[in-house]
């Protein structure tokens, strides 16, 4: 496999590791608001501590991106697809950013006391609004189905670049190391 | 076969079906997570759709105890809450209040002379944006003893079908005590007389390892008129907000708030059952009420009384019902904030 260049371990780390986080979100997400079992409180509290986790390492990860950079896309890669594979980057990044900060404002709006991590209590980012609840809420359910969709797009243009096109753009961020890369 | 140009024909194809595949199962499990194809599951959107009169819900509005009015107030604690639980507002002192009395129907057109119940939404705010909300009823205890219970009896009372209710309360014994206390307990003429009870049980905590299940109480210093069910029928239908606007002129309005503690055994998850009389209680501090405010534009209107909302010191118990109460309240927050329009405040600067 020629010229395949790695995206740096620390981003692969976070790759990998928020991928997880942000599957795990959304089944959280959309199992718990279809409950009114005891389990519901548990996985609201989940919810909100992984959205600022999410929050947290999202940051990390775009100044790891400025650091470190990413390989090229190949050469081979038709026109369109290369527009496809860039400006959906561009709305992953913006929906990972986003979505937890929605979350925060909206019960910030509520207004609802914002606790994560069992006792550390958020400050409220926004204040009392009806009107801004309502658009938050709004803006927070649709762009999480939309950030899900994208996921499984991204999901099937990474499966088609790891099975069909064999470029080198899976093993880019591959949780293995390739034997050319660093 | 060059690795940059990848694979093509038959074997493309086959990849092209095993990403199909893939992401059909994601989407599939994600719809089964979101109960789409599981219409049997007890989702707060059914809960909050079983309240609605049959007219359907009043918009704007809460979707259940729609009738209110808002106070403002102080709570004195008196210190003695906090052997039982670290809540900052057990520390001796006074933390501001912000509250609802209301009348449990769904029917903003219902007049309060025909109601049973009634209850009380109280926010208590300390240093620091500790929060503690609770929502409580005039009823000694719940009607039934699980939400699923609670649902299929909206069901049963919103039923055309004859004998509805009664195949319901065959299924459900608990009820049956509800009944006779909705027919049969003295009804005053005011929320300054009523007593307002949790029912739903928590827990205290205290410390490392000190832990107290516990219901709590508002209990009136005024004392208690029982005024004739056909007497209340004849008042205006907003007779009880008339009444506190009026009454708190006179000067503030007290409660006690009464802490009773659970022995080993008592029944801490079914909030239809009593506990005995004789369980300890501790009187942890007053209700100061000083204020009414309308319910459209009072402070009260945008608060969720959400019972989970709680300061460090409260949890949740093994009481199935805060969790489902806190499903339903936010979808009927969520709802009712969407449709400001439907119900506008009177007075736009009003917060």
């Amino acid at each position: 496999m020629a010229n395949v260049q790695q995206f740096a371990l620390l981003q692969r780390v976070l790759h990998w590791f928020m991928a997880l986080c942000i599957l795990t979100m959304f089944f959280v997400g959309v199992g718990m608001v279809s409950s009114v079992t005891p389990r519901y409180l548990g996985l609201v509290e989940f919810h909100k501590s992984l959205g600022i986790l999410l929050l947290i390492l999202v940051a990390i990860r775009l100044a790891a991106r400025w650091r470190y950079g990413a390989p090229a896309l190949p050469a081979t890669l038709p026109e369109p697809l290369k527009l496809a594979a860039v400006s959906s980057h561009y709305l992953l990044y913006g929906l990972m950013i986003v979505l937890p900060l929605l979350g925060w404002a909206m019960l910030s709006a509520g207004p609802y006391p914002v606790v994560v991590f069992g006792s550390l209590r958020l400050p409220p980012i926004l204040p009392q609004s009806e009107f801004l609840h309502t658009v938050l809420w709004d803006a927070h359910h649709y762009l999480a189905f939309a950030f899900f969709a994208l996921v499984l797009a991204h999901l099937a243009a990474a499966l088609m670049h790891a099975l069909i096109r064999r470029d080198g753009v899976f093993e880019a961020m591959a949780p293995y190391p390739t034997r050319e890369g660093n | 076969m060059n690795p940059l140009q990848g694979q093509s024909g038959r074997g493309a194809l086959g990849y092209f079906a095993l990403i199909a595949v893939v992401v059909a199962i994601g989407a599939g499990a994600f719809i089964y997570t979101a109960g789409w194809v599981s219409p049997e599951r007890l989702t707060p959107e059914k809960l909050v759709a079983s309240l609605a009169p049959p007219g359907g819900p009043a918009l704007g509005r809460r979707r259940n105890h729609v009738k209110g009015v808002c106070f403002t107030g102080v709570f004195e604690a008196n210190g003695a809450g906090m052997p039982l639980s670290t809540a900052p507002m057990f520390v001796r002192g006074q933390y501001p209040v912000v509250g609802r009395f209301n009348v449990a129907t769904a029917d903003p057109n219902a007049p309060d002379g025909t109601v049973p119940v009634r209850g009380m939404g109280l926010q208590i705010t300390a240093p620091g944006e500790e929060v503690w909300r609770s929502a409580m009823i005039t009823a000694p205890f719940f009607p039934v003893a699980t939400p699923q219970a609670f649902y299929e009896l909206q069901l049963a009372s919103h039923s055309k079908a004859p004998d509805a209710m009664k195949t319901f309360a065959a299924a459900h014994p608990e009820f049956a005590a509800f009944g006779a206390w909705a027919t049969s307990a003295p009804q005053t003429g005011s929320f300054a007389e009523d007593r307002f009870n949790s029912l739903n049980s928590f827990v205290f905590t205290h410390g490392t390892g000190q832990r107290s299940v516990v219901r709590w109480s508002l209990v009136p210093t005024a004392t208690p008129v029982p005024v004739p069910p056909d007497d209340l029928a004849k008042r205006a239908p907003d007779f009880l907000e008339q009444e506190i606007a009026q009454r708190v002129q006179g000067g503030p309005l007290r409660w006690t708030m009464v802490v009773t503690v659970a022995a080993p055994g008592d029944p801490t998850a079914d909030p239809s059952k009593a506990w005995p009389q004789d369980r300890r209680s501790v009187d942890v501090g007053t209700l100061v009420v000083q204020q009414v405010q309308p319910d459209r534009d009072g402070p009260c209107r945008d608060i969720n009384f959400d019972p989970t909302v709680l300061p460090a010191g409260v949890t949740t118990s093994d009481d199935p019902f805060p969790a489902a109460r806190s499903s339903a309240y936010r979808v009927s927050f969520d709802r009712r904030t969407a449709e400001e329009k439907s119900w506008p405040r009177t007075a736009p600067e009003a917060k």
